[in-house]
């Protein structure tokens, strides 16, 4: 029986984090411990010693790991991204999923395929709760910025929010832009004479 | 009709050809549309290249001929089609530690290789943990080839932190390094953060050092020769562009725009003229070739850049020696760029290979046309690497 296979999640995200380690405790028995904070990056690791590192493609402390997998020190283990160069499925599928993982070398593609899985099918999950979160938080910007410029063409002209409004869609049909970018350029005029 | 190529870049001041090339219209009057996609980490860039989602990139110059010798990431043959800067690093310390070096005598010039070296490896005592922001980077090669002449023991004594050039500013503060070398602006940005000062340009090391280069798959430039030739074009028309003085105000304010580097176009300004702030409040020195984009040949990808290049990372990482050369070599593309850039007014070298380091000063050269100055390209301790067979 071999150990149990140890995995460190590196995110600054706390709530992003739980999800990973959740999806991977679904997959199997292992010893995961999270890196929010990456400074010292590099330190904590050499600590840590994990079979497998688990990080954002996105995160700019990838570069710190890709320093880490070429030392070659005594007590420093050999690392690999991805598993298995000779598998380029899998490593496309993480890629896409925004997944970058580091192996230690002399790991069968058996013990770590499940690990590599479930990471996969939490980052593709994170990633479309991403997008629509930023849509979500888009559209009630823009909701508030339209507020904020119909609220200022009441005033200045005391015409009625149905007008304002109106008055707002026809100015961005007639410029060839979006009512909120109308919107954003009126309110910041306003700042701009206050 | 026009092709679109999906371009990656970090946000570095030394990204500007690909960014003018595409603001300017440069690549549009090649037929091309550049979508810049701008990237947090070189080792994502690599990726992107190596599994075909990018079709080019902006480039450490060491990167393409570690990957063709096989090291990090999934080794793809790169090709490094033409350089796109030379020299622009700056090497600074944190203040606790130029402190200390002026307590011991060190007079503050920012040109002075020997003096300041020794005075940097005195006040780290010969342990100089420093921030680099990639491991196959001119930045490693430049600082180990500089302190390693200077007499610390390299292996032992330079404790090379990997941080990216955007968090070197914090990592001083966070005393997690005691010097750094790092690409503009993040240099200057650390200086007006006010928790470092910088004490050497890396064109003091080297005077002519390939920074940056434009770099594909070797497959992507096989399958798309005319695309890789619009691509070349286009971006030696930016380069050209670049150099000219009238024009580095109007790149200043394009590269600070947010979709690039979201910075003040001044603290931009000071690689694109050379007037560097070495410290907060002090007047700026001019350094003549803090970084160039076409001057002096500067795009032709020299097949002795890559030798070079190849020579330092094969004695580090323990790899033959004469296959690596040959690798190196092979990596800079200058038969590309003689075909490519053949009758657009870009000067071609009458040779492909030179002796680095040997020129002290601008030298008229050989070229196709005639005659064309090179140089300087010399090391500060005048050591000359010839790799001719």
């Amino acid at each position: 029986m071999s150990q149990k296979l140890s995995i460190t999640v590196v995110d600054p995200d706390p709530d992003r984090a739980r999800m990973i380690v959740d999806g991977l405790c679904d997959a199997g028995d292992y010893d995961i411990t999270v890196l929010g904070d990456d400074t010292g990056l590099a330190r904590k690791l050499e600590n840590l010693t994990p079979d497998l590192v688990l990080i954002d493609i996105s995160n700019p402390s990838r570069d710190t790991l890709e320093h880490l997998s070429l030392a070659s020190g005594a007590s420093a283990r050999p690392v690999a991204m991805f598993v298995d160069r000779s598998d380029p499925e899998l490593t496309k599928a993480a890629i896409e999923a925004g997944l970058s993982a580091y192996v230690v070398d002399g790991l069968t593609k058996a013990r770590i395929k499940p690990v590599l899985d479930a990471a996969i099918t939490r980052f593709n999950m994170l990633s479309q709760m991403r997008s629509e979160l930023d849509a979500a938080k888009m559209a009630l910007a823009e909701r508030k910025t339209i507020d904020r410029a119909k609220g200022l063409l009441i005033e200045a002209r005391r015409i009625s929010e149905e007008e304002a409004y109106a008055l707002l869609r026809k100015t961005a049909m007639d410029q060839g832009k979006r009512i909120a970018e109308v919107a954003q350029a009126l309110v910041t005029a306003a700042e701009l004479l206050k | 009709m026009k092709v679109s190529l999906n371009i990656g870049y970090i946000p570095l001041v030394d990204c500007a050809p690909l960014v003018i090339a595409h603001e300017l219209g440069f690549a549009e009057r090649e037929g091309l549309t550049l979508n810049l996609i701008k990237h947090p980490s070189w080792s994502a860039i690599r990726d992107m290249v190596a599994l075909g989602h990018l079709d080019a990139a902006h480039m450490l110059s060491p990167m393409p001929v570690a990957m063709s010798l096989g090291l990090g990431g999934l080794p793809v043959p790169l090709d490094a089609l033409m350089v796109l800067s030379i020299n622009g690093n700056n090497i600074g310390v944190s203040a606790a530690i130029a402190d200390r070096m002026r307590i011991q005598g060190w007079d503050g010039n920012f040109q002075t290789p020997y003096d300041t070296g020794q005075h940097l490896i005195k006040a780290t005592n010969g342990t100089l943990r420093l921030g680099v922001p990639y491991p196959f980077a001119m930045h490693t090669e430049l600082t180990s080839h500089w302190l390693g002449t200077l007499g610390l023991n390299v292996k032992q004594g330079l404790n090379l932190r990997i941080i990216p050039p955007q968090k070197m500013a914090d990592a001083v503060a966070a005393d997690e390094i005691d010097a750094f070398c790092v690409g503009e602006p993040w240099g200057s940005i650390a200086v007006e953060n006010s928790v470092a000062e910088l004490v050497l340009p890396g064109s003091a090391i080297w005077s002519f050092a390939p920074e940056k280069v434009l770099a594909t798959r070797q497959q992507w430039s096989v399958e798309n020769p005319e695309l890789t030739r619009q691509l070349m074009r286009a971006t030696h028309a930016a380069s050209h562009w670049l150099c000219q003085k009238s024009n580095k105000m109007v790149a200043a304010e394009i590269l600070a725009r947010p979709a690039y580097l979201n910075l003040s176009s001044s603290v931009i300004d000071r690689a694109l003229t050379g007037n560097i702030r070495t410290r907060t409040g002090q007047i700026s020195t001019n350094v003549d070739n803090f970084l160039l984009f076409h001057t002096a040949a500067a795009n032709f990808p020299w097949r002795s850049q890559g030798a070079w290049i190849a020579s330092r990372i094969a004695a580090r990482e323990g790899i033959d020696q004469q296959a690596a050369l040959a690798a190196g070599r092979a990596c800079f593309r200058s038969d590309l760029y003689r075909e490519y850039l053949n009758g657009t007014g870009a000067d071609l070298p009458g040779a492909s290979e030179k002796v680095e380091g040997a020129l002290s000063q601008a030298t008229p050269v050989p070229s196709v046309r005639g005659e064309m100055i090179l140089g300087p390209d010399a090391f500060f301790d005048g050591q000359v690497f010839d790799f001719g067979r």
